[in-house]
């Protein structure tokens, strides 16, 4: 499959961005590196140049920076992302544990938007110009308009800490996944509702569900044998463009409700200035969100015989 | 135009008298007084104060400027290479096009905030890195429509004739494909505006993007958060300035995000 192999050079292609990336900043932005990063470590009244020059040392500041380019990447072949500057522990260690909760996350929150979105969708679809295809996308419109933060912190004021009903934030059992999920699901919902809905309505108006429809299927078992499927590849494949949402909503999201998993830890990296888990936690994002690309390929290509048949 | 364009116009018209009217009410979105702090609007504060006592309408008046601002030169940085390069590609093809498209792709494997937020890991609280971020992360969506249409219209038979009587490149952009692109164009801007909007103030409400005391909506609401209580209006002010910024400009846009 050529897809796939695309996704496997889109792969490599996040590596070698997120690592010269870090590197261009470095080497761009006015002022010495070394300084600020010690500057931010230890408090702009105790640094002073020998704190710097250890910094220097400790990140290989001081060598060229096409060897630093090449050592990162030899480290990266090694699966070796080097060791958390504020905490000391391997980074790769920290990542696994972390890796665990952004996919639980996630995981709830696509389930929770395509228990919302979908349905939706398909209901307006069926009847499209009616009064609930109108208010769904009033209603779909004005969430698009809604960052994920403000949704966030309306859901904790009112579901968390006027009625009580969930735990604010932080992780434990089922309950802490609920509102981060469901933040995140929202976003998508509003989205995917309405590919649904365009999708259904595409195939109501076709010559083949006419048909189904004049050869005595009702309008439930025409929708189910001729419909669901044929309307379900755009909405899959819209699925995955909708990933980048839901990738950049884990950032926000994990860091207001304090869930422990990779978006936290970018930010918390990028406020201690600690390189390395910047780094390993910008390419674990990136990579994830190839992984997913890929697996929205393969569901693409399950779903649609035409595509099967012409396989290259 | 369509009703709903007209209502993001107006909405987002709205929005640019109150950044740019504020600076009449005369207060400095800076200035704390302590003896005033979160008063409910009314008097010599016509929107209330916020924890330290500093004027809402000044502040959050400051913040429209600073959004509007960053909105426009971001989506401005990413639109101008975007489009000029996806017009080029179009008009030359061959291995510069090719090499353009791979850039793209390499570009889109990574999520756009997560650009920003590697950007501003050196440098947290300036702005330099959320527009470089930001530009380097729109860029691709303005080079594809202007490549992909333009693409489409040099295919014309029209085009092909202008090109055999001899007519050069400046010709063929002036009066094939910039009527072509320049309304996919205009709606693109719109969404990278209203992106750019959004992703200003998710940065600074997760403390990586612009900081306290810059009055930017997102910062507010981080500090107005712990008094949700005492000034719900306090917080809830921001939220309903981004969203109707956001929301004008996507309905000015017009159509749907494909």
């Amino acid at each position: 499959m050529r897809a796939l192999g695309g996704r496997a050079v889109q792969a490599l292609l996040v590596a070698l961005l997120v690592g010269t990336a870090c590197f261009m900043m470095v080497r761009l932005l006015p002022g010495d590196m070394a300084y600020r990063i010690a500057a931010s470590r230890y408090g702009y009244d105790l640094v002073d140049s020998a704190a710097a020059d250890a910094v220097r040392q400790e990140l290989g500041l001081d060598r060229p920076w096409l060897l630093q380019l090449g050592a990162w990447f030899a480290d990266l072949a090694q699966l070796d992302l080097g060791v958390s500057l504020a905490s000391g522990e391997a980074v790769l260690d920290l990542l696994s544990v972390q890796l665990g909760h952004t996919l639980l996350l996630s995981v709830v929150a696509l389930a929770f938007s395509l228990l919302l979105g979908p349905p939706l969708g398909v209901l307006t679809g069926l009847r499209p110009g009616g009064w609930l295809d109108g208010g769904a996308l009033a209603l779909a419109t004005a969430l698009r308009a809604v960052p994920a933060f403000v949704i966030g912190i309306a859901l904790m004021l009112v579901l968390a800490v006027e009625w009580d009903w969930l735990p604010v934030a932080g992780v434990g059992g089922w309950r802490e996944v609920i509102l981060p999920a469901l933040t995140l699901a929202l976003g998508l919902a509003a989205a995917s509702s309405r590919v649904t809905r365009d999708a259904v309505a595409a195939v109501v108006a076709s010559p083949y569900f006419a048909f189904a429809r004049m050869k005595g299927l009702s309008d439930a078992s025409a929708f189910r044998r001729h419909g669901l499927r044929n309307a379900s590849i755009p909405v899959v494949a819209y699925l995955g463009l909708q990933l980048v949402t839901l990738i950049e909503g884990v950032v926000v999201v994990e860091s207001l409700f304090a869930w422990p998993g990779i978006g936290h830890a970018l930010v918390h990296a990028v406020l201690g200035r600690d390189i390395p888990m910047v780094q390993g936690t910008a390419l674990l994002m990136g990579l994830l969100f190839v992984g997913l690309n890929a697996a929205t390929d393969l569901a693409c290509w399950a779903l649609d015989p035409r595509r099967q048949g012409a396989r290259a | 135009m369509s009703r709903k364009r007209l209502l993001g116009g107006a909405l987002l018209a709205a929005v640019i008298a109150f950044a740019l009217l504020g600076p009449l009410h005369g207060a400095d979105p800076l200035r704390q007084n302590l003896s005033d702090t979160l008063l409910p609007p009314g008097g010599a504060y016509p929107l209330g104060t916020d924890h330290l006592g500093r004027d809402l309408l000044a502040r959050l008046s400051a913040g429209a400027r600073l959004s509007f601002g960053f909105a426009l030169l971001a989506a401005l940085a990413a639109a101008v290479p975007g489009i000029l390069l996806g017009l080029v590609a179009a008009l030359r093809g061959g291995v510069l096009e090719r090499l353009l498209l791979g850039l793209a792709d390499a570009v889109q494997a990574l999520p756009g905030l997560l650009l920003v937020v590697l950007f501003t890991a050196f440098a947290p609280g300036e702005f330099l890195p959320l527009y470089l971020g930001l530009a380097l992360s729109l860029w691709v969506e303005f080079f594809r429509i202007a490549r992909n249409g333009a693409a489409a219209v040099m295919a014309r038979p029209q085009v092909q004739a202008a090109r055999l009587l001899g007519f050069g490149a400046g010709h063929i952009l002036r009066r094939h494909l910039w009527p072509e692109v320049a309304p996919l164009a205009a709606t693109l801007f719109a969404f990278a505006a209203g992106t750019a909007v959004t992703t200003i103030a998710a940065l600074a409400f997760i403390g990586v993007g612009a900081r306290p005391p810059v009055p930017e909506w997102g910062s507010m609401m981080t500090e107005l958060l712990p008094y949700y209580a005492e000034a719900p209006l306090a917080l809830l002010l921001p939220a309903i300035l981004i969203f109707i910024t956001v929301l004008g400009l996507h309905l000015l846009a017009g159509r749907e995000r494909a």
